[in-house]
């Protein structure tokens, strides 16, 4: 237990040993330790980001679905009121074709009718003209007494 | 183990004497009679009477060569780590060397609050290196000797840390520091803070020189001491249970499950032995950058 050389050497070894452990293990491990932890932070904190950003996502969907369905239901609705809108037109328009159909149909037989009661009350004139003649055994003059045939044949 | 020849107390002494390289004076007798002649001689001491005689000329060549060998396993152990270190996933010992060199670097961020590069890497060698001295004391105390006694060397001590020259080198160096960092931080207020510390007065002077200075020594004395008379008792309880080998067959078994339970209890002291060195360490040099 003499205190001795020894010492000396002991002093000099614990610096070499120390200045070794600074310059050539301490740097490169804690350099490579602190790169680990800040890669685990890094990556802790994309997944965070990950499952934050899946979640937006999900409420974006379910909105845009909403909203589909929503604009779906809208488009259905403008479809049925457009349909039964032009069934409506389409009836009108029959009602009306149908009525002026009718009245052409009434105006054309009124102009018959009384085409016909021309034709009927000419020949009416005619008849009643040679019935008169047979009568009277007589010519009636014709122009003498056109007035009196067409009077009496307005009167028919 | 005690041989025939060997009494309890011859076997205690060769187990605590270290292997001793060193300059004897001239006209001392050695242990065959011979005299050592003009200027004396370079000598392996035959003995503890010699290595005294050699004073401070000489140097233990077993703490020598165990602290040495350990601080090169040390760095040769983190410097394979640290060439091959890469932010992946770490394996093996890689981890274990991770592990520690984070667990060193957390004492040294709570305790140390200054910013200096070497503190880090100080505290991981004495750490590791104390730490493996210290392991030795766990190698069963005949094992080594016993060993080198077949080789022809007569004395061999493996645990560098029962050695005061060795805790004492290493406080010396941790001293070393304290005061490179005291003056380089605070300066001349370094030379005040000795001077008018406990009694802020000029004629209080020399007592406050005396009081700071040794306050100033007292930290690597007990640093050393501490390290020194922890190990050095623990290595002489192993020496002490031992010998019970040599008090016959029936102290054969007592005494290996005792060999067995003081080696566990001391796998506790040495890694505190380590750590305490290492935390006082920091905190003396958290002393010396502090500027009151």
């Amino acid at each position: 237990m003499n205190i001795n050389l020894t010492l000396i050497g002991q002093v000099i070894a614990f610096f070499g040993f120390v200045w070794f452990c600074m310059k050539f293990v301490w740097p490169p491990i804690i350099a490579a330790m602190q790169e680990r932890e800040k890669k685990i932070a890094d990556g802790l904190a994309a997944a965070d980001r990950a499952s934050h950003d899946l979640e937006l996502a999900q409420e974006k969907a379910l909105e845009r679905l909403k909203e589909a369905k929503h604009e779906a239901a809208g488009i259905v609705d403008s479809a049925n009121k457009r349909a039964s809108q032009i069934v409506e037109e389409a009836k009108t328009a029959a009602i009306t074709e149908a009525e002026r159909v009718k009245t052409a149909a009434h105006a054309e037989i009124e102009q018959e009718t009384n085409r016909a009661r021309e034709a009927l009350r000419a020949q009416v004139a005619a008849l009643t003209l040679a019935g008169a003649e047979k009568v009277l055994g007589a010519t009636i003059d014709q122009d003498a007494h056109a007035d009196l045939v067409n009077k009496l044949a307005a009167e028919l | 183990m005690a041989g025939e020849n060997q009494t309890v107390s011859e076997y205690i002494v060769h187990h605590l004497t270290n292997l001793t390289y060193g300059k004897l004076p001239a006209g001392y007798e050695r242990y065959d009679g011979s005299i050592v002649g003009d200027g004396g001689a370079w000598v392996m001491a035959h003995g503890g009477a010699e290595a005294a005689a050699m004073g401070f000329t000489a140097i233990h060549v077993d703490s020598m060569a165990w602290s040495i060998g350990l601080g090169i396993l040390f760095s040769w152990l983190f410097y394979r780590v640290a060439k091959k270190a890469s932010s992946g996933v770490p394996s093996g010992l890689t981890s274990a060397v991770e592990m520690i060199v984070q667990f060193v670097d957390n004492t040294v961020r709570d305790t140390f609050h200054g910013r200096n590069p070497l503190i880090a890497p100080l505290s991981l060698t004495i750490f590791v290196w104390i730490f493996l001295m210290n392991l030795m004391d766990l190698v069963p105390v005949d094992v080594v000797p016993e060993l080198m006694m077949a080789l022809g060397v007569e004395y061999h001590k493996i645990v560098p840390s029962t050695d005061p020259n060795i805790t004492f080198g290493m406080a010396i160096g941790v001293l070393i520091l304290i005061l490179y960092y005291s003056i380089k931080v605070k300066g001349f207020g370094f030379a005040r803070e000795l001077a008018m510390n406990p009694f802020n007065h000029p004629l209080f002077i020399p007592v406050n020189l005396f009081m700071e200075i040794v306050g100033l020594l007292a930290k690597p004395f007990s640093l050393a001491l501490r390290l020194f008379g922890n190990m050095y008792a623990g290595e002489m309880i192993f020496i002490l249970i031992a010998a019970l080998f040599s008090a016959g067959l029936a102290w054969m078994v007592p005494a290996g499950l005792l060999q067995i339970g003081w080696a566990i209890f001391h796998i506790l002291v040495i890694t505190l032995q380590a750590f305490i060195f290492m935390v006082l360490t920091i905190v003396y040099l958290s002393m010396a950058h502090e500027d009151h």
